[in-house]
């Protein structure tokens, strides 16, 4: 302890103490304060900085959502119009399957219908034909049988006995 | 490059020899070693061993290790002049000398050459003063010095207010702080990002502010204090780096800056200090009436207690480092084998220095760390009171 109060010097300590106030307050005046205010902007800046591109990054997002939203809505749709498309489409053929067979039907019964009159008139003709070739025939016949006398005899002769037979 | 493992191998060998043979053939290093340990103590009454010096002869092994210490404790101490090396032989030193400036009925200002090292008396204005073990005594033309029982002078002693070297030492560290951090504050203009050295200081600034400043004294109040705690931080560091030097300037290790270190941590803590810091003090809240009163002077010293650990922490850590590196080194001296000695000395004295490198660091830093400590404990709000009502 007496060793340190002997190196003790007063000048010393005055000495420093000025210094020590002076260095103090330029460097507060002319280092310190410029250098922290720096500092501070260069950090605000830096944090707004970061801010900013947070957001940026959420907007984007936000976008990214809405566009895949958006997306996903159109896929949605261009299916359910392919489906009802698809849907149309079978019916269509469906509808135009039936109306055919329909159609083919009646075409058919038509034709059936045709073929059946067309058979009775031919019937009818040949019925009619037939019965003028044989009325012809008879009458050629007639003709023939009844140009001389006995042969007409015959005949009522023979037509006579046919009716007694009857 | 490329070195082979033979001729590692080999240095190794020659190292570890040498080692050995310092160990074993040279056993006047043990009592070197003993010296370090008795550099304090011979050191306090080095005025007794002078006197000694005179009474009987001493051999020349002991007169060697007298003058190491003599030097070591010449380093440690202030001087009015500035020497870099010195030849014994031709009683010359090479240096500058410093102006010497007395108040002793009124101002005497002189250079310090006027005392040749301490060896004449300085005459001025009609007084004569004399330079003994680092301090100015008045005394007469012959330069006589009276001693008291315990052999300290008993001479008057003017007050000294001279530019010593640790006065010029501070004046120069004071000029590179400014100019660093000036050249700092202005490269800020031209980029919010510092260019050059900038770089390095730029995060010790923050290193400061983050885990000193603001853990310690809290974000609302802490810009008001960083001026103070930036300036003590780095003019301590560079100081200490300075005393690292072979310069020879070690004042971080002088009690008297210390002092006047620590009174500024005192003086800004108390000025700042809030309502509940003195009513801490005064009249310390949850105790009863007498333990109040008593209380008072405990707390009261408690405030004194603080800075005076800083003074003595930063006084004792520099000096113990600048003792240690000094024997170290003069370990050469002492030593009859100059070829084994020197190895060992030189690497020990490696070794000291790069702790010393971070002791200067953290001396600087422990330093503001407590002043940035006490100034919070002064000025924060104490929310754990609240509690109480």
């Amino acid at each position: 302890m007496e060793k340190l109060y002997n190196d003790f010097s007063f000048g010393l300590f005055f000495w420093q103490a000025i210094i020590l106030v002076i260095l103090i307050l330029l460097l507060v005046k002319f280092a310190w304060k410029p250098i922290m205010e720096s500092i501070t902007a260069r950090e605000e800046g830096i944090k707004d900085a970061l801010l900013a591109a947070d957001n940026a990054k959420k907007e984007m997002q936000d976008l990214q959502a809405n566009n895949e939203r958006i997306l996903q809505e159109a896929r949605l749709e261009r299916d359910s119009l392919l489906k009802e498309a698809r849907e149309m489409k079978e019916k269509m053929i469906a509808d135009a399957k039936e109306e055919a067979q329909v159609q083919g039907q009646k075409m058919i019964e038509q034709a059936k219908a045709s073929i059946e009159s067309e058979k009775n008139a031919a019937m009818a003709e040949l019925k009619s034909q037939v019965s003028s070739i044989s009325l012809e025939i008879a009458e050629k016949l007639l003709k023939e049988e009844l140009s001389n006398k006995e042969s007409q005899m015959k005949l009522v002769e023979k037509m006579l006995g046919d009716v007694k037979l009857n | 490059m490329v070195i082979s493992n033979k001729s590692v191998s080999l240095i190794v060998s020659v190292w570890m020899s040498l080692l050995a043979s310092a160990a074993i053939a040279n056993p006047t290093t043990d009592s070197t070693q003993v010296s370090t340990h008795e550099t304090h103590a011979v050191a306090n009454d080095s005025t007794h061993a002078n006197a000694a010096h005179e009474v009987k002869t001493l051999t020349p092994e002991e007169e060697k290790k007298e003058k190491v210490t003599a030097f070591i404790e010449h380093h440690l101490q202030d001087s009015h002049d500035f020497t870099f090396f010195s030849d014994e032989k031709e009683g010359k030193h090479y240096g500058f000398s410093l102006p010497v400036i007395l108040w002793d009925n009124g101002l005497q200002v002189f250079s310090s050459s006027k005392f040749h090292h301490g060896e004449t008396v300085a005459e001025v204005n009609g007084n004569f003063y004399k330079l003994y073990h680092g301090k100015i005594y008045k005394t007469d033309a012959a330069g006589t010095i009276t001693y008291d029982e315990h052999h300290h002078p008993t001479n008057q002693k003017p007050l000294d207010f001279s530019i010593t070297k640790n006065v010029l030492s501070m004046l120069v560290v004071s000029a590179m702080l400014l100019f660093m951090f000036i050249s700092l504050a202005n490269s800020y203009k031209k980029g919010p990002i510092p260019s050059g050295f900038g770089r390095i200081l730029e995060p010790l600034i923050l290193f400061i502010r983050d885990e000193v400043a603001i853990p310690n004294i809290g974000e609302k109040k802490y810009r008001k204090f960083m001026g103070f705690l930036l300036t003590v931080f780095f003019f301590i560091w560079l100081l200490n780096l300075l005393g690292m030097t072979p310069l020879g300037i070690n004042v971080t290790g002088n009690i008297a800056v210390t002092i006047c270190l620590a009174t500024f941590t005192y003086i800004i803590t108390q000025f700042s200090a809030n309502k509940e810091y003195w009513g801490h003090i005064f009249w310390m809240p949850g105790v009863p009436v007498l333990m109040k009163i008593a209380l008072i002077p405990v707390e009261l010293l408690g405030t004194l207690t603080k800075p005076f650990a800083l003074l003595v922490r930063l006084y004792a850590n520099i000096t113990a480092g600048h003792v240690v590196i000094m024997t170290l080194i003069s370990l050469i001296f002492v030593g009859k084998n100059l070829v084994s000695d020197m190895p060992i000395s030189l690497g020990l004295t490696l070794f000291i220095s790069v702790i010393e490198l971070l002791v200067a660091f953290l001396q600087a830093f422990i330093f503001t760390m407590l002043s940035s400590l006490f100034i919070g404990m002064a000025v924060q709000d104490h929310h754990h009171e609240e509690g109480h009502h």
